[in-house]
């Protein structure tokens, strides 16, 4: 699966990096050679078999409903880059 | 007192024959003296080391003990430590505070340990050799010429070099095993949810690690025995008993069925890698084991199935650093985009980067099926090879990596640093735990001998390494840093 | 053309934990900012979620209370994407693997007639901060108290062909939450809150028209308005030759319309994939016939059966079980009178009406159920007539006769409203009335026959004027006919 220009922006703008074009190019390089390794997956018969996303066949243990936590605003927002009356600032958001 | 292992320095401290605040002192001045080169710290604590130290010696005075009192160790940096920066190699942490402390943290503050300070880490531990670090590379103790590996290449080299007498690192894909092995100590990756991951920055959720590295296979289980156990705070651990790891490091080998995946021996292998290994297996046949070849077919699809999940992953556990909460933020952004981008941009470094974006690409509407859900299907061929083995053996063996640390800058291009962690992605994906002990020296840098074995198999893996310990003294080596870093 | 409406409904409710899905956390409303967001709801590094097992079993409970398949496993996955209300970048959610699955809703419509609307899945996810648009020197603020709250996000089928049906919907889902006490269904709170999915088709065709989903909507009227809006725009829209965009709306409740979202309309792309953090969630058999057990009758449940058991009508039955709590104080008054006509009708006349006008809700009632009942009980023994009955009532508001259960008696004893069923004091009271009266008398006695029916009311309005009411009426009535006829 070739790799495009167009799919390494796209991908830096979901992910919110920014990257100029020449950083794009460097890449779409590094990428396509890494997606290339990736791709052997693809010779591989894989019909019939799960998939597995954890890798002990554990399952959820549930937590009482039970406020444990406190009011710590003070502590978390000592290292906040921009807060104010207690709210994180961040740049307009139009809706 | 700084060649010791924790064992020996903890019957110093009971005998009297120094104190805690001693031991640190002298260790700080260590690192004041060397570190300055090695850079394997990012940040050193120490003044709260030195007060804990002091609250260490009044308690053995009142006649309190523990196994662990009063020990000095260090912490990777991607713990979170209250009050303590925690930066995870990362420029996007450089200004991060952690407001609490990892829960393995808190484990070994309250078995009595205390922290000389946070080790350098690949950036967010992505890399296997140090050279991701916004803090700048970690030389290897044994050749300041070479790399300690990575991403816990801090706390290799700071246990290598006699810094400190052990320390923390975390194991996504090899990044305990490997720089263990590339520095010549001890380093048990533990079974996945044998050891909380709460505070402990996550790179890929699924994979994520954390064991102790110190200088023998004794003082890793008392480390693993301090940290290990179910965490009501971390959904993943898991909620099984604690076994006394040192309880049984002592039991013979004899009928030990060693099985050596064939292919962990086949193209790639440095030859000199190769025959440290052979020669070591030699010494477990001396001591009546049996050693049969075994087959992990899928190896060689490890590499790709780990470099689609860890990175898929990692594109969704590194989007919390949007520069709104915490960490780096950019200045006078001009609009929410702005604020994101340019924050991201400024604050992950290259080898974060290409991982966000092969993770985010492969999760991306059309490539989900062909890439990750493969990868996934892969991951549990990759887990029914282990299963399979561990019917006919009982540990596997094999060499922790290809070839002995390579020289600093030496590896230049992602993918074949990436094919670099060939005998340790497996293991991550399959969950079971691993262990790298010294065994030989390849061109002087030395060479690690990784020891595998089933989920939850921690116990048996340090027995065996242990008993290899008692044989040979690759564990005791240290470098000579005198001259050069003096 | 004539055009047929397809509605599909996404409603989102807030469980009534205490504590947040994934953290510790209180879920209180209208706390300080960002008092309530711990470090796990604020995504710091290295913290992980744990699952919260009440927001398990309401949701489960929900399930149960649609008749919904309850699949034995089910996952969480993260649904990727940036926003500043949502710290982690990512919202944990259900795609793949929901946990409830396929079932129904019964709605019930003016006509009286039922319809059912089938329920695709629901599944749980967490809720997201909210965003402060007051002005910080051209900044948002950032609240996150309510990140991390319980969501179960309830999926319809495009069954709904009306605003009508889908206000109906949304009011059978709120009865439902509310009834299992799963969601304080407070729409003004947003602990209710709808994404309405509108599309038109020419009657008769089977293939859906291009859908636009209005996000959002937060009270009954507004899902009407919106749907009734966004219909009359899209039919106008195809009638002149035009193209329905699929696009996500807004709906603004001052200029009575939807509004394209244009900025939210970019690409999105939310990556879902399992959350490595947490594992599958398995439930057991037994887990499930335990909540199924203990599960409440529902709306559907208790309506049938007021109408059935207790013979009420259709009308009545379906307002009384509209609410649990209203349900509650009807079945309570009934209880205590053993008369299920009478309290429907003291319940939806005279406490209702007075509610209304006091604008409290019934569980605000000053008048309890039982003194309610026990009122009632005075007027079926005849113990009082039904004019005194509404004095006690009065009475009862205002929080006279002591506020025990058995007011009512204290206040008809106090006031005197002791209902006269003695026939010779009644019959004292007419004789002392038709001598005071020669005139009425007279024109009673010239009328013809047939019209004599009518006039006995000034008579029978001047005994129990004499009485102070407590006269019994239909004695009053027979006596008076019997001694004004003999007079004839």
């Amino acid at each position: 699966m070739a790799l495009e220009h167009a799919d390494v922006l796209r991908a830096a703008h979901l992910a919110r990096l920014g990257l100029d074009e020449g950083e794009a190019d460097r890449y779409l390089d590094d990428l396509g050679r890494i997606l290339e390794m990736v791709d052997q997956l693809q010779s591989l018969d894989t019909d019939g078999v799960e998939p597995l996303a954890h890798p002990l066949d554990a399952t959820q243990r549930l937590r009482a409903d039970e406020v444990t936590e406190g009011d710590q605003r003070e502590t978390f927002q000592r290292c906040a880059p921009a807060v104010e009356n207690g709210l994180y600032l961040v740049p307009r958001v139009v809706e | 007192m700084h060649d010791q292992t924790l064992t020996g320095l903890a019957a110093a401290l009971a005998a009297g024959e120094f104190s805690s605040r001693e031991l640190t002192e002298h260790l700080l001045a260590r690192i004041e003296r060397h570190d300055g080169v090695l850079n394997s710290f990012i940040t050193v604590t120490g003044e709260q080391a030195l007060a804990a130290a002091d609250a260490a010696d009044a308690a053995r005075a009142r006649g309190e003990a523990g196994p662990l009192i009063g020990l000095p160790l260090a912490l990777k940096d991607i713990f979170c430590t209250r009050g303590v920066k925690t930066s995870c190699g990362s420029k996007m942490l450089d200004t991060f505070t952690a407001p609490y402390d990892a829960t393995v943290v808190e484990k070994l503050a309250a078995a009595g340990t205390l922290s000389l300070g946070k080790t350098n880490m690949d950036e967010f531990a992505m890399g296997s050799s140090n050279e991701n670090s916004h803090y700048g590379p970690v030389k290897n103790p044994w050749d300041l010429g070479a790399v300690p590996g990575g991403s816990s290449g801090g706390s290799a080299a700071a246990v290598a070099a006699g810094l400190v007498p052990a320390a923390l690192g975390t194991d996504t894909g090899g990044s305990i095993r490997q720089p263990a092995a590339f520095c010549g100590i001890t380093g048990l990756k533990p079974t996945y949810g044998r050891v909380s991951r709460y505070g402990m920055v996550a790179y890929a959720s699924s994979l994520d690690q954390a064991g102790p590295m110190a200088r023998s296979a004794s003082d890793c289980a008392h480390l693993l025995g301090a940290i290990a156990g179910h965490d009501l705070r971390d959904s993943t651990s898991v909620a099984r008993g604690v076994p006394d790891y040192t309880e049984g490091l002592e039991a013979p080998l004899s009928g030990l069925k060693i099985g050596l995946p064939k292919e962990y021996f086949g193209d790639g292998l440095s030859a000199e890698v190769e025959s440290a290994v052979r020669e070591a297996i030699k010494v477990y046949e001396s001591l009546g084991a049996t050693v049969r070849e075994v087959s992990l077919p899928h190896t060689h699809y490890a590499i790709p199935a780990y470099y689609v999940i860890a990175p898929a992953e990692a594109s969704s556990n590194l989007s919390r650093y949007d520069g709104v909460r915490f960490g780096h933020r950019c200045e006078n952004p001009t609009d929410l985009i702005d604020l994101y981008k340019r924050s991201r941009a400024e604050g992950f470094g290259e080898e974060v980067k290409r991982r966000i974006l092969i993770g985010t690409h492969t999760l991306s509407e059309g490539f989900f099926d062909a890439y990750y859900k493969q990868a996934q299907k892969v991951r549990r061929l990759i887990r029914q090879d282990f299963l399979d083995a561990f019917e006919a053996v009982d540990v596997l063996m094999g060499p922790a990596s290809p070839t002995p640390a390579f020289d600093l800058g030496a590896n230049k291009d992602p993918v074949s640093m990436y094919l670099q962690d060939i005998y340790t992605i497996a293991v991550n994906l399959a969950g079971i735990p691993g262990i790298s002990v010294p065994a030989g020296f390849a061109g002087g840098r030395p060479v690690g001998l990784q020891i595998l074995g089933t989920h939850f198999a921690e116990a048996q893996l340090l027995n065996v390494a242990h008993q290899f310990q008692q044989a040979t003294d690759w564990h005791l080596r240290r470098p000579d840093l005198a001259e050069e870093t003096a | 053309m004539q055009w047929e409406t397809v509605i599909g409904l996404e409603v989102h409710v807030q469980l009534a934990t205490r504590s947040k899905i994934f953290s510790g956390a209180s879920t209180a409303f209208g706390a300080e900012p960002n008092t309530q967001a711990c470090a796990v709801d604020l995504g710091l590094p290295g913290v992980l979620p744990v699952l919260n097992e009440q927001a398990v079993a309401m949701a489960v409970q929900f399930g149960l209370g649609i008749h919904a398949e309850i699949p034995e496993v089910s996952v969480f996955d993260r649904k990727n994407y940036f926003y500043p209300d949502l710290p982690k970048g990512y919202q944990t959610s259900q795609m793949y693997e929901p946990i409830v699955g396929p079932g129904e809703v019964e709605i019930l419509l003016d006509d009286g007639e039922r319809k059912t609307v089938r329920v695709h899945h629901a599944h749980l996810e967490e809720d997201a901060g909210k965003s402060l648009h007051e002005d910080f020197h051209g900044m948002t603020g950032i609240d996150l108290n309510r990140a991390g709250t319980p969501l179960l996000e309830i999926v319809s089928e495009p069954d709904m062909r009306s605003a009508k049906e889908a206000a109906a919907y949304l009011k059978a889902i709120h009865s439902i939450v509310t009834y299992l006490g799963i969601s304080d269904g407070n729409m003004a709170e947003g602990s209710m809150r709808c994404d309405v999915n509108v599309s038109v088709r020419p009657k008769g065709q089977e293939a859906f028209g291009t859908r636009a989903e209005i996000k959002n909507v937060n009270s009954f009227r507004f899902v009407e308005r919106a749907i009734e809006f966004e219909v009359e725009r899209q039919v106008e829209l195809l009638e002149d030759g035009g193209k329905v965009v699929q696009e996500t709306r807004l709906f603004d409740p001052e200029a009575d319309e939807t509004r394209s979202m244009r900025t939210k309309e970019e690409a999105n792309d939310y990556r879902y994939f399992p959350c490595p953090d947490l594992l599958p969630v398995v439930l057991d058999q037994a887990y499930v016939d335990h909540l199924r057990g203990n599960l409440p009758e529902l709306p559907a449940a208790k309506r049938e059966r007021f109408q059935n058991e207790l013979g009420l009508s259709a009308y009545d039955a379906g307002v009384l079980s509209a609410s649990r709590a209203m349900a509650e104080y009807f079945e309570r008054v009934h209880e205590v009178c053993g008369d299920a006509k009478q309290a429907a009708n003291w319940v939806q006349g005279e406490l209702s009406g007075a509610l209304n006008r006091e604008g409290l809700a019934i569980a605000d009632s000053p008048v309890s159920a039982d003194q309610l009942g026990g009122l009632i009980v005075r007027v079926i023994d005849d113990t009082i007539n039904g004019k005194a009955a509404k004095q006690v009532f009065q009475a009862l508001w205002h929080g006279e006769g002591g506020g025990e259960n058995n007011s009512a008696d204290a206040i008809i004893e106090a006031k005197g409203l002791k209902q006269v069923t003695d026939t010779g004091a009644i019959e004292a009271m007419i004789d002392q009335v038709i001598a005071d009266s020669p005139a009425q008398v007279a024109q009673y006695r010239d009328a013809e026959p047939d019209k004599r029916g009518k006039m006995i009311g000034y008579f029978v309005g001047q005994v129990m004027k004499a009485s102070r009411g407590t006269a019994n009426p239909q004695q009053v009535n027979k006596l008076l006919k019997e001694k004004l006829d003999a007079l004839c």
